[in-house]
């Protein structure tokens, strides 16, 4: 059935791997995640190789998305932040390459898959609570206790504190992965609306512009989402961030 | 939602909503990690700080640019003053030179025509002192010839020819009145 909207998101595996009786074989999604990778690392490695003094495009391109990057941490978390940097570039280069990916037809898009995206912020609260507990130790808690609240309210702030906490990892991937999944349906249920009129005759053919137009207008409405999930979600890190770094707020 | 809405239509054409189709979990979080882990190795280890001293050399070099363009800049204008100094004392050596020299040249005149008076006084004087010895001369030859006139005359008229210191005496007694 070519005009199921979820076909896309099927994976099949491409080389069968098992080991311990767990299935790791190397599939559409494996690929995709590699070349995604590769991607990344040639961008911004090929493209610094010149160590021109003056960036040429390629360069200048990188230089940009560092310091992008660097600018949004150095905001969020001050330059004690910067020693997660590598941490948030590696996040929001990687979910930017994967989401740009998906946009081409064909091509399966890794971060429309919510295990992906929950493993990723997972990784995010799991380096917040690791370096928060290192690095304050239980005044990591003092982050679920605000300043300057009732002590008869405190019970309840602190545990919408602590739900809102717990809730951080959920939010952080069901928003990369919902925006991925819906764009990319919704791409698929106007562009079959195209072929489906097209088969209704000359009346059909007409009326098919419409949803052609909306295409057309989704697509690039995806590329913005694509760049913008990738955005929110380094930005959401390096807030995030900055808790693990100063938990009293 | 669209997506639980696919998600149900999925799930009612018998397979299951593939993002929620857990045995494919393992494979894609094992492969995720090598993926993401070899991102985050080049960047932590070769992009990053491959990037950053670019920056960082692009941020020295325009620096220390600014800081020699200031260094020109200062010498630029200490040459100026330098040039400005010198001009204005050429000037003002100039100056010294041509009221020296107009000093001197008038003193010069000066000591020319005060010589040329003390001469022309000089020769005025000598003048004066030979008119008076001539003169006195001539006095004293009138006073001769009045002698000898006297002489004569009164050798004419008196029988006894006077002494001619007598006459003399006489003569300048005369003169004297």
């Amino acid at each position: 059935m070519a005009n199921d909207p979820i076909k896309q998101f099927e994976i099949h595996s491409i080389v069968p791997i098992e080991i311990a009786g767990i299935d790791f074989s190397f599939t559409n999604s494996s690929l995709f995640m590699l070349a995604t990778t590769g991607a990344v690392s040639a961008f911004l490695v090929l493209s610094t190789s010149g160590r021109g003094l003056v960036p040429n495009r390629w360069q200048s391109a990188a230089e940009m998305s560092y310091e992008f990057v660097a600018g949004m941490l150095r905001d969020a978390a001050g330059t004690q932040g910067m020693k997660f940097f590598p941490l948030v570039f590696s996040l929001f280069m990687f979910v930017l390459f994967a989401n740009l990916f998906g946009m081409f037809p064909y091509f399966f898009t890794v971060t429309s898959h919510i295990i992906v995206t929950f493993a990723l912020a997972m990784l995010v609260i799991g380096t917040v609570v690791l370096y928060g507990f290192m690095k304050h130790g239980l005044g990591f808690l003092k982050l679920f206790v605000p300043e300057g609240v009732p002590v008869v309210l405190l019970p309840l702030v602190c545990a919408i504190e602590v739900i809102s906490f717990l809730s951080r990892p959920i939010s952080l991937s069901v928003r990369l992965f919902a925006n991925m999944l819906a764009g990319h349906i919704t791409l698929k249920v106007f562009a079959g609306f195209i072929v489906s009129l097209s088969g209704f005759g000359l009346i059909g053919i007409g009326g098919s512009i419409l949803p052609l137009i909306m295409t057309v207008a989704i697509t690039a409405l995806e590329f913005l989402v694509s760049f913008l999930q990738a955005y929110v979600f380094a930005v959401l890190t390096c807030m995030y961030l900055n808790d693990a770094l100063h938990p009293s707020h | 939602m669209a997506t639980t809405e696919d998600a149900v239509n999925a799930a009612a054409g018998g397979g299951a909503f593939p993002p929620f189709d857990t045995s494919t979990y393992a494979s894609q979080l094992f492969w995720l990690v090598i993926a993401f882990g070899l991102v985050y190795y080049v960047i932590s280890k070769i992009a990053g700080p491959r990037i950053s001293g670019i920056l960082e050399d692009r941020h020295d070099r325009i620096a220390s640019d600014i800081a020699e363009a200031e260094r020109l800049k200062r010498e630029t204008d200490e040459a100026m003053e330098t040039y400005e100094k010198a001009l204005s004392d050429a000037r003002s050596r100039a100056q010294t030179l041509a009221t020296e020299t107009r000093d001197k040249l008038t003193a010069e005149t000066t000591a020319k025509r005060q010589a040329s008076e003390a001469e022309l006084n000089e020769k005025l004087a000598e003048a004066e002192t030979r008119i008076a010895s001539i003169k006195s001369e001539a006095l004293e030859q009138v006073d001769s010839i009045a002698t000898d006139a006297v002489s004569a005359i009164m050798g004419k008229l008196a029988p006894k020819t006077p002494t001619a210191a007598a006459v003399k005496k006489a003569v300048t007694a005369v003169a004297k009145s």
